[in-house]
């Protein structure tokens, strides 16, 4: 069941971008989600094209995990294309049929707004492709400590997330392991009506979520057990480091918000 | 070979009952458990065994009586000190592996006690190395199979340097490969540091390779002796819901067909060593 997860999927991998720290990453990424809806002519998606396609490069990660990801939102992007296309009436008009009038301008936006879902969906997949999950919450946890000040539980959400995590694949066995016990004792998830699906789905999620409960109670003893007694005066056994490439990588960040400033129109 | 050696922890007079429940789960429990000894609690399910586990690390308070461990009486400001000497394991592999990976999860429990890094990284190693788990330092849970996750669940104990084990069923959901494995490894631990162990079980020759046993029923204690004392008395055993190990049952059967044996066999080496010499008086 694992194999089919593509989101938050991680690829072991050996570039520099694998080997940066998970907070200058989050950074990064971020703050492109911005300056991408900085780019607004050919120059300046010129420039975020070539610099996303260098990132991906360097990454070493292969094109097909890139595509994968891509397709669940592949629908949404040529849906968004062919609403510029259609729907917007500015420039020139290049087409006429009936009711059907395609504009120089709508086809322009068309693609810009395409390519601009492309290099979104491209750009924070890169994130996840060569980030694990556990150094991800690590550097949430570490740029979130900002908010600690508002009395916001940071650390508590820190262990949320890496004990879920570590809880997926448990959960994933577990789910598979009910849904045949009950297909051996004759229920049918694969076939029948709508109705009738979504009530064999019960004999599946009832003792799955008996049995959450009962693992969290058993976790939660073992957690005091071992001296658990939350975030306070707490050492951490993992550790980020903040490398050249990291300070680099914001250095580049910089520079192509500038470049972007400068030629946008 | 335990009398007269130092009580690492002595149970006086312990009762005890969940809260909303009528009847007791612990009824005046008194025993003492010696410095480096292995002790073997052993009764059937529901006569409060897990109970007394859960009392002994602080999980649950007693009603009336006193726990005292390594000369601190358990209360809510000793709490968290006791639970540092006194390390648990418990029954499923999966529900106390906290960590996302083999050294995080050996970590935790140093990271609760606010160890500096550098001493946590050392200890972390050397306790994955005790107990052979050095080679999976970044393996995830599900990766393993149950046998390996409760020697990592060890590794995490030993790593916080406790006084005592305590083995709550920790073997019971092992196969018996894994079940050899985890007990040879506390064997060696308890051998090495000079550890206590106080393991809580089903399995009769886990509990007649200790040093000593408690027989627990319907709460409260129902012998304390050596293995070899309390495996002896094997109907009364029966009808308290416990098994006896197999060479004693083989020598049972063997002496319904006219043999006789001089002693009480354990294991299966000492079984066989007087069959043959059996042999050769013939």
């Amino acid at each position: 069941m694992m194999e089919k997860m593509i989101f938050g999927r991680y690829i072991p991998g050996d570039s520099i971008i694998h080997h940066m720290d998970p907070r200058s990453k989050l950074i990064f990424v971020f703050a492109y989600i911005c300056i991408v809806f900085l780019a607004n002519n050919l120059v300046t998606y010129g420039i975020l094209t070539m610099f996303t396609v260098l990132i991906m490069l360097v990454s070493k990660v292969s094109i097909r995990f890139f595509l994968n990801g891509l397709k669940p939102i592949l629908w949404l992007v040529v849906f968004t294309f062919f609403l510029q296309v259609f729907f917007n009436r500015q420039g020139d008009l290049l087409y006429h049929y009936a009711f059907i009038r395609i504009y120089s301008e709508g086809i322009r936006q068309g693609i810009f707004i395409s390519l601009r879902f492309l290099l979104l969906i491209f750009l924070t997949s890169l994130l996840t492709l060569t980030t694990t999950p556990i150094s991800l919450t690590d550097g949430i946890e570490s740029l979130l400590n900002l908010l600690k000040k508002v009395k916001f539980p940071v650390h508590e959400l820190a262990l949320m997330m890496s004990i879920s995590l570590r809880f997926i694949p448990t959960l994933m066995d577990e789910t598979e392991k009910i849904m045949k016990a009950q297909m051996a004792r004759g229920a049918n998830f694969s076939s029948g009506s709508l109705k009738e699906r979504m009530k064999a789905v019960i004999p599946l999620l009832i003792p799955l979520f008996v049995s959450s409960f009962k693992r969290a109670e058993e976790l939660a003893t073992a957690m005091e057990a071992r001296g658990y007694q939350g975030g306070e005066g707490r050492t951490k056994y993992r550790l980020l480091i903040w490398k050249a490439a990291d300070t680099l990588s914001l250095c580049l960040l910089a520079l192509i918000t500038i470049l972007l400033a400068v030629f946008r129109t | 070979m335990t009398e007269g050696t130092k009580a690492v922890i002595a149970i006086d007079q312990v009762s005890f009952r969940y809260p909303e429940q009528e009847s007791y789960a612990l009824q005046n429990i008194s025993f003492q458990i010696y410095e480096g000894e292995w002790m073997a609690i052993v009764g059937h399910n529901g006569s409060g065994k897990s109970t007394l586990a859960k009392l002994l690390n602080g999980l649950q308070f007693p009603e009336t009586g006193d726990i005292t461990v390594d000369g601190m009486k358990l209360s809510e400001e000793t709490v968290w000190e006791i639970r540092r000497k006194v390390g648990m394991v418990f029954q499923n592999p999966d529900n106390q592996f906290v960590g996302t990976t083999v050294q995080d999860d050996v970590a935790f429990g140093l990271e609760n006690h606010g160890v500096p890094r550098d001493v946590m990284v050392r200890r972390v190693h050397e306790a994955l190395e005790h107990v052979r788990m050095s080679a999976f330092l970044d393996q995830e849970p599900h990766h393993l199979s149950g046998g390996q996750k409760q020697r990592v669940a060890i590794a995490g104990i030993i790593a916080l340097q406790p006084r005592v084990i305590i083995l709550d069923e920790a073997t019971s959901m092992l196969d018996p490969v894994g079940r050899r494995e985890v007990l040879e490894t506390i064997r060696k631990l308890k051998n090495e540091a000079g550890l206590t162990v106080i393991s809580i079980t089903h399995d009769l020759d886990e509990a007649s390779q200790a040093d000593r046993m408690v027989v627990m029923n319907q709460g409260k204690v129902y012998k304390e002796g050596l293995p070899r004392d309390i495996f002896q008395m094997d109907e009364t055993l029966t009808k308290l819901g416990l098994d006896i190990p197999f060479p004693i049952k083989m020598a049972k059967a063997l002496e319904a067909k006219g043999f006789h044996f001089p002693n009480i066999y354990l294991t299966d080496e000492e079984l066989v060593d007087a069959l043959w010499t059996l042999h050769l008086n013939k």
